[in-house]
């Protein structure tokens, strides 16, 4: 343990001293290698304008080479792989394409992510404006919102667990320990496993990424909605518009950039959904995602890259415009573009 | 069209009292001006007023109607906000309509209303403009258009000229004016801290401190009749100097004693009881002018002079601690640093004030210009 603890004060030490000392140490050298003082007036202003070019490029040039190659260089081989075979060396051309066009599971995939896409945004984008508007009336409202914002905090995997016990079924006789199927069986319903009943146990599943969601979006519109101008709805009272008239004409049209972008950031985040399938159902009983079957061609049954890779590069197709969207529109809304 | 009646109008927040029971009549076709310090309770009166804020007690009739309980929008008010209060994401023309669109009017009417009140502003080339595409003062305009197309009986707009710079203001205050002419039979109420915007529209002038109507009258009444120092002081710029005093000799005419002994006569009525009584002797810088031969009001050492080119300022040190005598004079009067000077007044332009404030009531036939 007091190991441990060294050990990760000394990496801090050593990487942000390195850090320091790397930006120190290269604008030193720039100095040495193009002085700006002690030299003639024109060798100083040249002298400081190539400074001046070089430096950006010293600064940033760490950041840009560990991204290409923890980001770029991935993608690459990322596309690479899905044009070869299984072990990632006899090149097969499009023939992982159509494969995975033409498989059950990848068509199931495609079918379930639309269904969490249609979902899962939207709900939680309409439960957090909801909560958000209300929790401002009221003097809990702050204790309400915590707790509502809360969920964000736990892990995909430890929200997935809690929720396991939430649809646990029991076999008959026993006594039934998850919450849902303890409230069906108060209303006089018969327990059910939930998690297996096809097409529904989606929405089972979503319901576990909008419990954590919410909190985001809450957040996020609550602020927006504070930043409307009170007398912009003052106006309104006086012209006569009722509440709701107010709320969709008045106030949702002043929030619009905020909730395309709340609505994209969920968006993106639902395109890569994998730990809840994964940890609840591993994509059984038709509840199969894309990701979740990425990571099952990839690493499964002795792994098939070429597959696995394959769809990876669907999925980044699939949120890279939502992605430059999402990004624009955040841009546009701080007011620099 | 309206008049509007306010009786023993009081509000508070919790214990915190921010009107005191305003007491007011206002007539049909009448441009009022609340004005006052900060916090002194005008824009919540005026909120009161368009129903945005409940009445705490008391009673609020437009039109002969108690509205206490009435929705703003079915007051028959519209209001010009400071901050314009447009709808960002409306073009002007759907800013204008809103109103009459939510109210579910012919469309053929809506577009006419909203083409008239476009042609009187001079908005027609910019109505399909959003509002972040116009300057303050089309902004302004457009919240003017948006309060006109209501029709409304009475007209609110609250500190309306503050975000404008101050070229603008003044001519958006011109246009305020004109705008009042045109539709004579609108009652306007309008809140400024500016004593010149209060001036120069209103009808009368109610003067507002700490939630308490100090003074209602003409802005002439106001200026040459100031009921009490508050008023004396708020209207009139430089303010006017208040120096103390004691009553000589009571009567018909007021003899008054200065600090240093300088006895004036005062064509004020004081009664006979309130000899003896210390009192504030109140004149006018615009009022003082350079004495020549006896008889000087006031005698003292110009301790710094402010040119303004027409006018210049003298501040004369007349023996009174941290609280120099303000003279106003032309800007061509030959003035010097550190040199004495004496200055007088017309005996009608003095004012006279008991210990707790109040005026001695002064004959108003002298002044009456309005």
């Amino acid at each position: 343990m007091a190991a441990q603890i060294l050990s990760a004060i000394i990496t801090i030490i050593v990487g942000v001293g390195g850090a320091v000392a790397y930006f120190w140490g290269a604008n030193r050298l720039l100095d040495l290698i193009f002085p700006s003082r002690g030299v003639a007036g024109t060798a100083a202003i040249d002298n400081l304008r190539r400074q001046g070019l070089i430096r950006p490029w010293l600064f940033i040039g760490p950041a840009l080479i560990i991204l290409t190659v923890y980001l770029i260089y991935p993608v690459v081989q990322t596309l690479w792989l899905s044009f070869h075979g299984r072990n990632g060396e006899d090149f097969v051309g499009f023939a992982n394409y159509t494969w995975a066009f033409g498989d059950r599971e990848f068509r199931n995939s495609i079918f379930n992510n639309l269904l969490w896409l249609a979902v899962v945004p939207a709900a939680c984008t309409f439960l957090g404006l909801v909560i958000a508007v209300l929790t401002d009336k009221i003097w809990w409202g702050t204790i309400a919102k915590s707790l509502i914002f809360l969920p964000l905090a736990i892990s995909f995997v430890g929200a997935s667990v809690i929720w396991k016990f939430i649809y646990e079924y029991k076999g008959d006789g026993q006594t039934q320990i998850g919450l849902l199927n303890a409230i069906v069986q108060f209303l006089g319903g018969s327990p059910q496993v939930w998690i297996s009943l096809p097409f529904w146990n989606n929405f089972f599943l979503m319901v576990i990424l909008i419990w954590i969601q919410t909190g985001f979006a809450m957040v996020i519109l609550s602020a927006a909605l504070r930043g409307i101008p009170e007398e912009t709805i003052e106006a309104a009272v006086i012209d006569g518009a009722n509440p709701f008239q107010i709320f969709w004409k008045i106030m949702i049209p002043q929030i619009w950039g905020t909730i395309a972008v709340v609505w994209t950031t969920i968006t993106i985040l639902v395109l890569k959904v994998f730990d809840i399938v994964l940890t609840m159902t591993n994509g059984q009983w038709n509840s199969q995602v894309l990701a979740n079957l990425m990571f099952d061609w990839m690493f499964r049954g002795g792994g098939d890259f070429g597959r696995g890779a394959t769809i990876a590069i669907i999925i980044m197709l699939a949120v890279l415009p939502i992605m430059v969207w999402n990004i624009r529109q955040a841009n546009r809304e701080s007011g620099d573009h | 069209m309206a008049d509007l009646s306010l009786r023993q109008i009081k509000k508070s927040y919790g214990n915190l009292k921010i009107l005191h029971g305003i007491d007011l009549d206002i007539k049909s076709g009448e441009f009022i001006v609340f004005v006052g310090p900060s916090g002194c309770g005008k824009s919540t009166l005026l909120r009161t007023i368009a129903g945005l804020e409940e009445i705490t007690s008391g009673e609020l009739k437009i039109a002969g109607e108690v509205v206490n309980d009435v929705p703003p929008s079915k007051r028959g008010i519209a209001m010009v906000f400071q901050s314009y209060a447009l709808y960002p994401h409306m073009t002007v023309y759907d800013n204008m309509a809103f109103g009459m669109k939510i109210a579910r009017e012919e469309k053929s009417e809506i577009d006419r209303r909203v083409r008239q009140a476009a042609e009187i502003l001079q908005l027609t080339n910019y109505l399909d403009r959003l509002p972040k595409a116009m300057s303050g003062g089309q902004r302004q305009r457009v919240a003017i258009g948006r309060a006109i197309v209501r029709n409304p009986k009475v007209f609110l707009f609250d500190e309306p000229l503050s975000n404008l710079d101050a070229a603008l203001r003044v001519a958006t205050r011109i246009e305020i004016a004109k705008l009042k002419e045109s539709m004579a039979a609108t009652t306007m109420i309008y809140v400024t801290h500016d004593q010149v915007e209060a001036m120069t529209l209103a009808d009368r002038i109610v003067v507002l401190k700490d939630g308490r109507i100090e003074q209602v009258g003409t802005p002439m009444e106001l200026y040459h009749h100031p009921g009490n120092l508050f008023v004396a002081q708020f209207i009139g710029s430089p303010a006017m100097n208040i120096v103390p005093a004691t009553i000589d000799k009571a009567g018909a005419k007021t003899l008054i004693a200065q600090v240093g002994g300088r006895k004036t006569d005062v064509p004020v009525a004081t009664p006979a009881d309130a000899a003896g009584a210390k009192i504030s002797f109140g004149v006018r810088p615009e009022d003082l002018r350079v004495a020549t031969g006896d008889g000087a009001l006031f005698e003292g050492r110009v301790d710094y002079v402010e040119q303004l080119g027409e006018v210049q300022m003298v501040y004369l040190d007349v023996g009174i601690a941290d609280q120099p005598l303000v003279v106003k004079l032309p800007g061509n009067a030959e003035v010097k640093r550190n040199a004495t000077m004496k200055v007088t007044a017309e005996a009608d332009t003095l004012h006279i004030f008991d210990a707790e404030g109040r005026s001695f009531a002064r004959a108003q036939s002298t002044a009456q210009a309005a």
